[in-house]
């Protein structure tokens, strides 16, 4: 009888090197899916053969596919599990290997978007430049060593984790887990963005509103600015950015509010509305 | 500018415009392309400020799903160059991203419906089994995102310091000034981009703790972050302790149902 065909962790490695070029050939066709093959070769030549089963698997893993480049892993650990069990004929199919693709791709890009574009590189990001903004070189390492290994441990865990995991990932994922996950990092996310428009904001309104001279003679110079902060301090960012919310959400293009904005900044400026 | 800084620039752009696309170790973020870029010519400390100030702009810029983020490799890259060449200030620099950001995001659009052809040659040597086909087509495609970002660099970094400085030198300080001033609001239509995202309205409240917080206290970033995780955590406990209740309640109320099943059989 013929012996089993396994993956080893030699292949299962060089996926997970490959996987860091995933979106390389990003089209408006089918997106990532020459990644998604480029990635999942190394698993097709050791499974199959060359004819026409190894053909069908290339041009499988060709199909349109989209999600978060890095959760993905798991996907590949999943799909490198059931491309085994087809290639040894344990009742594993075309269809549920596409399937299972299509399936993970939505639950794992809603998560994957909050949590790592919405809440951990706006964090690690907004941390870096405030250290760079005063030259320090800590700002720029941090941020590179910090996302960096988050990421590549995200990666290979997640590939291993679905390889071993195999078909049982579907169970747990179709549980509440996902939304658990998704919820969490939308309140960490929101959160910390909260925190960042009152922060990182400049908004300072120099019109001068009353010079009142104390008992000893120094003039106290209260500006809008400062009438404001006694209420509440950033409440004009928070209010921008409620505004600018409601426009993205009804279409409005992002590189005109950009402008729009940068014109209010020349404009104010100029004015002496603005410093 | 010498002959080794403008090969090490060209790697550096080839690796930022891959970068991009890839999306992967973030050598795209302002944050470390105009530090790169500041390390080549010189002059770290402008390369970290401008990467920093440009970073704090670009903060909500990502790529999700078949939408596309003004390219921060294009305007980081030869945003830093020519403040570093032609000595100029941050104001200049954004004033110089900002229009890159754009002018790259029309030449990234260009390159990634250039690549639908190689799929279809990809398609075709699916067909053959051809694994180095596959292989060659998509690194053809990382290629052209190189491509993207060095052509320009090579044409700026050519183009003599002093024409590039005295084109620099016109901008009126009346727009550098209120660039900076810009500069300083931008940053919401970041956060307006990751709060959208995020859409979830029964969370919205948390934004706004965030906020108060953040107004009233001198909590710094990592505080907020570990307070984040807390609250993170304590919601989804108290979350579960509901449903849990609600849940022993249905399973109460089905098995009401079944006794009445068994008595309509009965009778």
């Amino acid at each position: 009888m013929e012996s089993e065909k396994r993956l080893s962790k030699k292949d299962i490695f060089s996926m997970f090197i490959r996987s860091n070029f995933l979106l390389g050939s990003f089209n408006f066709e089918r997106v990532q899916a020459m990644g998604y093959c480029f990635v999942m070769i190394p698993a097709i030549k050791k499974l199959y053969g060359p004819g026409a089963e190894r053909n069908e698997a290339l041009k499988r893993h060709l199909e349109w596919f989209n999600t978060h480049p890095w959760l993905t892993a798991p996907i590949f650990g999943v799909t490198a599990a059931m491309e085994e069990q087809m290639a040894n004929n344990k009742g594993m199919d075309e269809k549920a290997i596409n399937g299972m693709k299509i399936g993970l791709m939505g639950p794992l890009a809603g998560v994957g978007d909050p949590m790592f574009w919405g809440t951990l590189r706006p964090v690690l990001a907004a941390l870096g430049a405030s250290l760079a903004l005063t030259g320090n070189i800590a700002g720029p390492l941090l941020f590179f060593f910090l996302i960096n290994a988050i990421r590549l441990s995200t990666k290979y865990f997640g590939l291993k984790y679905g390889y071993i995991k195999g078909m049982e990932i579907l169970k747990d994922l179709a549980g509440n887990r996902i939304q658990k996950l998704t919820e969490g990092a939308s309140i960490l996310g929101l959160f910390v963005m909260g925190a960042l428009v009152s922060k990182w904001t400049h908004i300072n309104i120099p019109i001068v509103v009353s010079r009142i001279k104390d008992d000893a003679g120094k003039v106290n110079i209260q500006t809008i600015q400062n009438v404001l902060d006694s209420i509440m301090p950033g409440m004009l960012p928070l209010a921008l950015t409620i505004l600018v919310a409601w426009m993205l959400r009804k279409g409005v293009n992002p590189l005109l509010l950009i402008l729009g904005i940068f014109v209010i900044g020349i404009v104010g400026y100029w004015s002496g509305i603005l410093s | 500018m010498s002959t080794i800084q403008i090969i090490l620039l060209l790697i550096i752009a080839a690796i930022t415009g891959i970068g991009s696309v890839l999306d992967e170790g973030q050598t795209h973020r302002p944050l470390i392309a105009c530090t790169l870029v500041g390390l080549v010519l010189g002059d770290l400390k402008t390369g970290i400020i401008l990467g920093g100030t440009l970073e704090m702009m670009a903060l909500g810029w990502m790529n999700v799903g078949l939408a596309m983020a003004p390219d921060t490799a294009i305007a980081s890259v030869l945003s830093t160059i020519l403040v570093i060449t032609a000595h100029q200030g941050v104001g200049e620099g954004i004033a110089v991203a900002i229009a890159l950001a754009a002018a790259g995001q029309a030449l990234t659009i260009f390159v990634r419906t250039l690549t639908v052809f190689l799929i279809h040659r990809a398609d075709k040597y699916a067909q053959e089994g051809n694994f180095k086909g596959i292989e060659i087509m998509h690194i053809t495609a990382m290629a052209f995102q190189a491509l993207r970002v060095m052509i320009p660099t090579l044409i700026v970094a050519l183009i003599s310091v002093s024409a590039v400085q005295s084109f620099l030198g016109h901008i009126p300080i009346v727009i550098t000034k209120g660039l900076q001033v810009g500069g300083g609001i931008i940053v919401v239509v970041g956060y307006a981009m990751v709060i959208n995202m995020m859409n979830i309205p029964y969370l919205k409240p948390f934004f706004y703790i965030g906020f108060l917080i953040a107004a009233f206290t001198g909590f710094n970033l990592v505080g907020f972050g570990a307070l984040g995780l807390c609250l993170a955590i304590l919601y989804q406990q108290v979350m579960q302790k509901n449903n849990h209740q609600t849940a022993a309640a249905h399973v109460a109320a089905g098995q009401g149902a079944i006794y009445d099943d068994d008595d309509d059989l009965d009778a």
